[in-house]
């Protein structure tokens, strides 16, 4: 399995660069990770935007044990940054590869489970 | 002795193997390399073989379970795969799925078609399958890295092509024939695909619903596409007035057609009668079921007024079972389909959606919540034809009685062509 190195620690990786242990993340991870382009393609460059999302994320997976379903992170957006962030669209533009594959992983969430 | 003496167990035998198949792209594929062609997956598509070969001994699969992959700006369209046996077999270490969507009825020129091939042989493992039970091109077999090199060539193709939907989001749609082969069809099947699916490009590509919503187009009640099996919303043509009879062509049917026992007989409301010299049809019990159509094709023809007939919550059995889809909306003339349609789906959506638990597909959300509640919020009043459940056993049993070979194939038989 691939890892990631960040301030001296190797944290282990699964094969789509999700974080195996989400208890491992904090700010510095989320960094490393969005600087990862090892299974995207392409590094995302965090500003307060994006800070914004995926300290959603994160409270909500500490608080309910699971990622929120896509529907639920684009109305909860809408309701505490404003409608013209609270669309798909919109998380699309911060987060390329979109709200699972990028923002989760970024956030350190176990990655969502499911067959698609 | 061969790597895979299990799996080539499978070349035997009169029926097409998939065995073959894959050896035949390996095969091509170790030429093209060997050619000096840019190919990134030579050896990809021996190496599903020798690990089906492993999976035959050890009596397990050696695909892990899911895997999130995708490409810039879309949340769907590819789908993860893994080996187990990466270090053994690395050439299929990585194995993702690419969905493309097909174009409308699935017409290609051989350019097009080459074009395709061209860029998988390149990027993936050369093996594909025209086509999946979606209806999109599948391209079974890439790296990680190589998606977005891959989807960007196929983006920059003379005739270009796009991901298909997967996950939680609407289906590629997908439409019958239609018009340009087939003189049944009762709107223009290909024209409402096409534009449904430009309309609504968020939906296909960036996934947030409960679960997968399709939308299939039939021309006509045959339902070549089984939309009414298997679409959460099914559109398939029919037409409101009589059905036209030409009577001198039904005397040359009677001439060495049975009328009164393969036709007349077998009309499941009886509305049709056979004096040896006229055909009458009572169209008011019509329900549509194109027997007599399809057996007479000459004589008979759909009527002049044609349009579709909208059902909603056909599904394959998942949670709750298979279950055909209800008639929502009896008759829509042709030229106003697609508006109805991207009128109702939002309305559809935004209720599903709201009411939805996660994989619950709108028909399980009917079942659930009831009929009256759908038709509600979605703004639609009761209606007669809409029944109060739909078939929900997708077989159909015959007695051996009824499996008699019809006069045709006793006359193809008579003929040694069969």
């Amino acid at each position: 399995m691939p890892y990631i190195e960040v301030k001296g620690k190797k944290l282990e990786l699964d094969e789509d660069g999700f974080l195996q242990d989400w208890q491992q993340w904090d700010e510095d991870v989320a960094r490393a990770l969005a600087a990862d382009d090892r299974f995207t393609g392409a590094k995302v460059e965090l500003t307060d935007e994006h800070w914004e999302i995926i300290r959603f994320l994160r409270n909500y997976f500490e608080k309910y044990g699971v990622a929120p379903p896509i529907r639920q992170l684009v109305k909860e957006v809408k309701k505490a940054l404003g409608p013209e962030k609270g669309n798909l669209q919109y998380l699309y533009k911060l987060f390329p590869q979109g709200p699972a594959k990028d923002a989760c992983r970024i956030a350190g969430l176990p990655k969502p489970t499911g067959c698609v | 002795m061969s790597e895979t003496p299990l799996v080539d167990e499978l070349e035997k035998g009169p029926w097409p193997s998939f065995v073959k198949e894959i050896k035949k792209t390996a095969e091509m594929m170790e030429k093209a390399k060997a050619e000096g062609k840019d190919v990134k997956l030579p050896e990809t598509a021996m190496g599903v073989l020798k690990q089906l070969e492993r999976s035959y001994e050890d009596k397990v699969t050696h695909w892990k379970h899911g895997g999130i992959v995708s490409v810039f700006g879309y949340g769907g369209g590819v789908i993860g795969r893994y080996s187990d046996l990466g270090d053994e077999i690395p050439e299929v270490h990585h194995f993702h799925t690419m969905r493309i969507n097909m174009p409308a009825g699935w017409f290609y020129s051989t350019k097009a078609l080459r074009g395709i091939c061209d860029v998988w042989e390149k990027w993936g493992s050369g093996l594909t399958n025209f086509h999946g039970s979606t209806g999109d091109i599948i391209f079974l077999g890439t790296r990680t890295e190589y998606l977005q090199p891959c989807f960007d060539d196929l983006a920059h193709l003379e005739i270009p092509f796009d991901l298909g939907g997967s996950g939680s989001a609407l289906r590629t749609p997908s439409a019958c024939m239609g018009p340009a082969l087939c003189e049944w069809a009762c709107y223009d099947t290909l024209d409402i695909c096409y534009r449904i699916t430009h309309e609504f490009q968020d939906e296909l590509h960036r996934p947030m619903w409960p679960y997968k919503f399709k939308f299939k187009f039939s021309g006509c009640p045959n339902d070549c596409v089984a939309a009414k099996l298997r679409a959460d919303c099914s559109i398939v043509g029919t037409w409101r007035d009589e059905i036209k009879i030409d009577q001198e062509a039904v005397k040359e049917y009677a001439k060495w057609m049975d009328i009164e026992n393969e036709v007349v007989k077998l009309c499941p409301t009886g509305a049709i009668s056979w004096d040896g010299n006229e055909l009458k049809i009572d169209n008011k019990n019509c329900v549509r079921c194109m027997h007599c159509i399809n057996k007479m094709p000459k004589a008979l023809r759909p009527g002049d007024e044609r349009g579709a007939t909208i059902l909603i919550g056909a599904k394959a059995p998942m949670v709750d079972g298979a279950v055909a889809s209800w008639v929502i909306i009896p008759f829509v003339p042709a030229d106003e389909i697609f508006d109805t349609l991207t009128d109702l789906a939002e309305k559809i959506w935004e209720w599903w959606d709201e009411n939805g638990k996660y994989r619950e597909r709108v028909a399980e959300l009917i079942w659930r919540l009831g009929m009256r509640e759908f038709l509600k919020a979605v703004e639609l009043e009761a209606d007669v034809r809409m029944v109060k459940a739909p078939r929900n056993n997708p077989f159909m049993f015959f007695d051996k009685e009824e499996l008699k070979p019809s006069k045709y194939v006793e006359e193809l038989e008579k003929r040694g062509l069969r």
